[in-house]
């Protein structure tokens, strides 16, 4: 069974959500959806700087398998994204929830945050797929 | 009732993540399939291919149905042991399928067919020994195990006998040689040197174990797509099928059009192709981010066409496929990627051979 860390928040999409304490909320792909995807490849980033909403395609993950969209969780601004992943696609494998996280937003909306998944809530989502 | 090889409690042993093929539950990867691929250009890897459908011809007619069966022909087969790559095709000129034949004598042959067709294979090859003094027989009580890689034949020399290994000491490419209890071919689809190995299924457990201790990688069927794309070998279903002429999947190599006289299924049908002219089958790079996928469509000055097979090049570092389009002499093309058109170069379809780019 793939790790669901309990102290992030979570879309059924697969995304994870991490606050970090000053008003930006850090976003990844869990260690499900990045099995799920197998071998990372190529990892398209927004751009820093740009307003997003909830649900927005805003990233695409390529692995060998297949090109998969990742959805801004949350609105807001870009204020970060992980840069080392334009050379190591990998670290989304190896470190879904650390290193291989993928963007930071802003949040416009801190409520938008409270309406996602916890881990046990994402838990059984992924129980039922 | 999905089929397990005689490997398969290894592959569950190893953490393989398994998926059904074709009927078969195999293992897709062991974690890393850009790892297992890298394993295979650079050092050593091996692959459960017991799946794929083991079938000896034999009698008096060996020969003679073969040339019959296939587009290449077997009368250029005069070394025992010598194998040849063939497409076997309809009275259409479609591919039936594509195979290995190894050659003994003139009553004496082994195929290897592909496993997603073993029935219909089956089917085809006793339909068409009609009138033929030939035996054809199944052989599923071998399991089959490909090692491939610059240091593959190194490897497995440690886990062969002194038989085996005076067996297949100084053995060319594309030849195979029954030693004691394994018949070692100098065959594979990745473009590396190496063994395909077949073995008693009451045996193979043993052998993948010691080629394990030996410091051989498994590799699964993803590593093998992305290997053998990259060597520029076709999959059967996918860059052609029983709608597909040899001509247009790059098989015109292996089509014998002389003897003239020679009649092979399919000849007929295939001479007007050839007349006629076919689409061809030819390489796409594309070295901007993104992968390249089956399915896609290309686009030509001479027309339209489509993406056979598509992926992540681990050797090369960016995406390549193989497209089969109209004629052309426009050395790049266009392809629709997620609602967009994109510049890739057409090349002949072949990109890795022995760990190193050929573009």
């Amino acid at each position: 069974m793939s790790n669901v860390p309990s102290e992030l928040r979570y879309a059924s999409t697969h995304e994870w959500v991490r606050n970090e304490g000053d008003g930006t909320y850090t976003v990844g792909i869990t260690e499900h959806a990045q099995e799920l995807l197998g071998d990372m490849v190529f990892v398209e980033l927004p751009e820093v700087g740009s307003t997003v909403s909830a649900g927005d395609d805003v990233a695409v993950a390529e692995s060998v398998k297949a090109a998969s969209d990742v959805y801004a969780p949350i609105g807001g601004e870009v204020v970060a994204v992980n840069e080392d992943l334009e050379d190591s696609p990998e670290l989304v494998n190896s470190d879904a929830f650390g290193d291989g996280w993928m963007f930071r937003i802003k949040a416009d909306d801190v409520s938008e945050v409270e309406g996602l998944l916890d881990a046990e809530g994402y838990e059984s989502s992924i129980d039922e797929d | 009732m999905t089929n397990k090889t005689a490997l398969h409690a290894k592959h569950l042993e190893a953490g393989a993540k398994m998926v059904d093929f074709f009927g078969w539950d195999m293992p897709i990867n062991y974690g890393s399939q850009i790892e297992e691929h890298h394993a295979v250009r650079q050092d050593a890897g091996m692959f459960d291919v017991s799946h794929m459908t083991i079938v000896d011809v034999t009698g008096a007619q060996a020969k003679d149905y073969l040339r019959y069966l296939l587009a290449n022909d077997v009368a250029k087969l005069v070394q025992k042991g010598k194998a040849l790559y063939s497409g076997m095709l309809n009275e259409a000129g479609g591919v039936v399928d594509d195979l290995i034949v190894y050659h003994f004598d003139a009553t004496n042959y082994r195929l290897v067919v592909n496993s997603a067709t073993r029935e219909k294979d089956m089917n085809w090859l006793r339909s068409k020994a009609e009138g033929f003094n030939v035996e054809i027989t199944e052989k599923p009580d071998f399991a089959m195990i490909a090692v491939q890689g610059p240091k593959a034949k190194a490897k497995a020399a440690t886990v062969f006998t002194g038989a085996q290994n005076e067996a297949v000491d100084g053995m060319k490419p594309f030849f195979g040689v029954q030693a004691e209890d394994l018949f070692i071919a100098t065959t594979g689809y990745t473009g590396e040197a190496g063994y395909e190995i077949m073995v008693p299924a009451d045996r193979a457990a043993e052998l993948w174990q010691q080629l394990l201790d030996a410091g051989v990688k498994p590799c699964g069927l993803g590593a093998r797509d992305t290997l053998r794309l990259e060597a520029g070998m076709n999959l059967y279903g996918q860059d052609m099928d029983e709608n597909t002429s040899p001509l247009a999947a790059n098989m015109g190599w292996t089509i014998s059009w002389e003897p003239a006289e020679r009649d092979f299924v399919g000849r007929e049908a295939l001479e007007k192709q050839n007349e006629k002219g076919t689409d061809k089958l030819v390489g796409l790079v594309m070295t901007d981010k993104g992968v390249l996928r089956a399915g896609l469509k290309v686009k030509v000055p001479e027309g339209e066409g489509v993406i056979t097979s598509g992926t992540f090049s681990p050797t090369l570092g960016h995406s390549i496929a193989m497209a089969r389009l109209p004629a052309t002499k426009s050395d790049t093309a266009e392809v629709e990627m997620r609602k967009k058109w994109v510049t890739v170069n057409v090349v002949k379809p072949s990109f890795v051979r022995n760990g190193k780019s050929v573009l």
